[in-house]
């Protein structure tokens, strides 16, 4: 089992028991869900948006531990960043999640999350929560999928 | 059920198979089998191909490739012998007598598909009822639907009382593919019966396991696939009554279905042919009429008796982890055993199980709404088949002891 280790660190683990920014915020500025059709996991964010920055962020949902630790760990990345920044983000972590590729250092602990390269049908647990705020963000109003 | 006493270790217990030489046939155990044995539980699936299937899917393609029911020349019409005494044996299998004919189709989907829309063109009206039950896969609810939409018909779906004589057509799932439940179809369709209603069992879960006897169930169309049952993709079967087929219009049209052509308008060739537009999926027929070849020879009352113990065993040993939770207790059940794990995602437990060899399903099985009603997004699957004993199960439970412990 040791090679899964790289999939599932210890980083993920912990986020998978212990998710950050979980719950729902009462006064968001954005709302979305997300759904991966061919696994059932579901997820919403609410966001409040000052200006043009992430003021705060919450995320509810059921799915695997990929796609919980993505969502909650995606959550304390993006919460103080502006709207332009986290689309800079998304694209480097999609990056990251098909490739490998770290780029030059701007993930930061998103990072943690390069092991899903290696197994092409995680990707999808890996993106759902981005492609949810991306939904959110740019204001459309549907329900995000990955596939 | 075999009568063995609870907890009994596996070793004292007897299997009806001879495993070891069952597998011995299905060269995937041997060529996958390199770290770890390899444990498949996901026949629900899909099943392994026996040596003797793909031998004749060879033979075809070796000795007499040519097109069917056409070819003025020897190979042709060896490859039209075969194929036509590949659907004489794959309808023996099932029971097909006199009343009803047999048709190859890509597969279930593709027989259900081509009775909701030929048969539902010329019978549903508004105000008629199709009834359904909740824990249809989707292949056998998506098509009715589509087909109620366009003659203004409704869904129903199985209550106390909801026969009447508004319900045109009963459409259900012999075998869940989730919880293994067997349903009673022949109380089904002699409900259906009273009402005047027409049947259609879907008997992908349930044709490969257990005996079938189509004339015993009396209903007028049944559909399975051959992928589930030892032998190829791409070809399944309708059996259906030859008086409804006979009135029915063609679900496909191009050659091979028509006896004449003009410019301008056509006429039909005889059931089933009528049904079999285009060059069909002929070496998969015939690798079909292998499977069938192969299952009779072990006996499927020998193959049930085999699961059932198999599957017995499995929820014995499932039950004992405080930290599973099993789907379906209905008491007439086959090899099919949904389950969760506490702190476990199905997804993750997959992923896990897959490092130790071991092959399960984890998702809705094809089946949402029967998933939304247990409240839960996804299960971990494990069905079984002729190649499965009880290691297979002490791997399970071993491995899934061990993914608890990778995850906490």
């Amino acid at each position: 089992m040791d090679d899964l280790r790289e999939l599932y660190q210890e980083v993920i683990l912990d986020h998978n028991q212990n998710p950050q920014n979980f719950g729902r915020l009462e006064a968001a500025t954005h709302s979305g869900d997300g759904y991966n059709p061919l696994c059932g996991d579901r997820l919403s964010l609410t966001l409040d948006v000052r200006g043009d920055s992430v003021n705060d962020i919450r995320f509810s949902g059921s799915g695997c531990a990929i796609s919980k630790a993505s969502a909650s760990i995606m959550t304390t990345v993006v919460k103080g960043k502006t709207v332009v920044e986290t689309e800079s983000l998304f694209d480097a972590f999609h990056k990251l999640v098909t490739t490998g590729d770290a780029g030059d250092g701007e993930l930061g602990k998103l990072a943690v999350m390069a092991g899903v390269h290696k197994y092409p049908v995680r990707v999808k647990c890996a993106t759902l929560a981005w492609h949810t705020l991306k939904n959110c963000l740019s204001g459309k109003n549907e329900v995000a999928k990955t596939e | 059920m075999t009568e063995t006493a609870t907890l009994e270790p596996p070793a004292a217990r007897t299997l009806p198979l001879d495993v070891e030489s069952t597998r011995n046939d299905f060269p995937i155990f041997r060529n996958r089998s390199v770290e770890n044995p390899f444990t498949y539980l996901d026949n629900a699936a899909t099943s392994q191909t026996p040596r003797q299937v793909v031998d004749a899917v060879e033979a075809y393609y070796t000795q007499y490739n040519a097109n069917v029911h056409r070819s003025i020349y020897a190979a042709g019409e060896e490859a039209t012998e075969a194929y036509e005494s590949a659907r004489e044996r794959v309808g023996s299998f099932i029971g097909a007598g006199d009343s009803h004919a047999v048709v190859f189709t890509r597969g279930t989907t593709e027989a259900i598909n081509l009775v909701a829309y030929a048969w539902g063109r010329l019978n549903l009206r508004e105000g008629d009822e199709i009834l359904l039950t909740e824990m249809e896969h989707h292949s056998n609810l998506v098509p009715w639907q589509l087909t109620a939409q366009q003659a203004g018909a409704s869904l129903r779906f199985i209550v106390e009382a909801c026969f009447s004589e508004k319900t045109r057509i009963v459409s259900v799932i012999h075998q869940s593919n989730v919880f293994g439940t067997i349903n009673n179809v022949h109380k089904i369709t002699s409900l259906a019966k009273s009402v005047g209603a027409v049947t259609l069992i879907d008997a992908a879960q349930s044709v490969p396991h257990l005996h079938t006897d189509v004339s015993a169930l009396d209903c007028d169309f049944l559909a399975f696939s051959g992928h589930k049952m030892l032998g190829p993709t791409g070809v399944g079967m309708l059996c259906g009554r030859t008086e409804l087929l006979d009135q029915m219009e063609p679900f496909l049209a191009g050659g091979e279905m028509i006896r004449t052509v003009s410019l301008d308008s056509s006429t039909w060739n005889d059931v089933p042919w009528k049904f079999e537009a285009g060059t069909p999926n002929i070496a998969q027929a015939i690798g079909l009429g292998a499977a069938v070849d192969y299952l009779s020879h072990l006996g499927m009352e020998t193959i049930h008796r085999h699961e059932a113990a198999v599957t017995e065993y499995a929820l014995e040993k499932l039950e004992e982890m405080p930290e599973v939770t099993i789907y379906g207790s209905a008491p007439e059940r086959g090899g099919v055993v949904a389950f969760n794990v506490d702190g476990v995602h199905p997804h993750d437990l997959s992923q896990l199980l897959d490092r130790d060899g071991i092959a399960v399903r984890a998702g809705h099985h094809c089946a949402q709404p029967i998933m939304d009603k247990l409240n839960v997004s996804a299960t971990a699957r494990a069905s079984f088949y002729l190649y499965n004993d009880f290691d297979d199960v002490d791997r399970l439970t071993e491995s899934i002891a061990s993914s608890l412990e990778f995850m906490s």
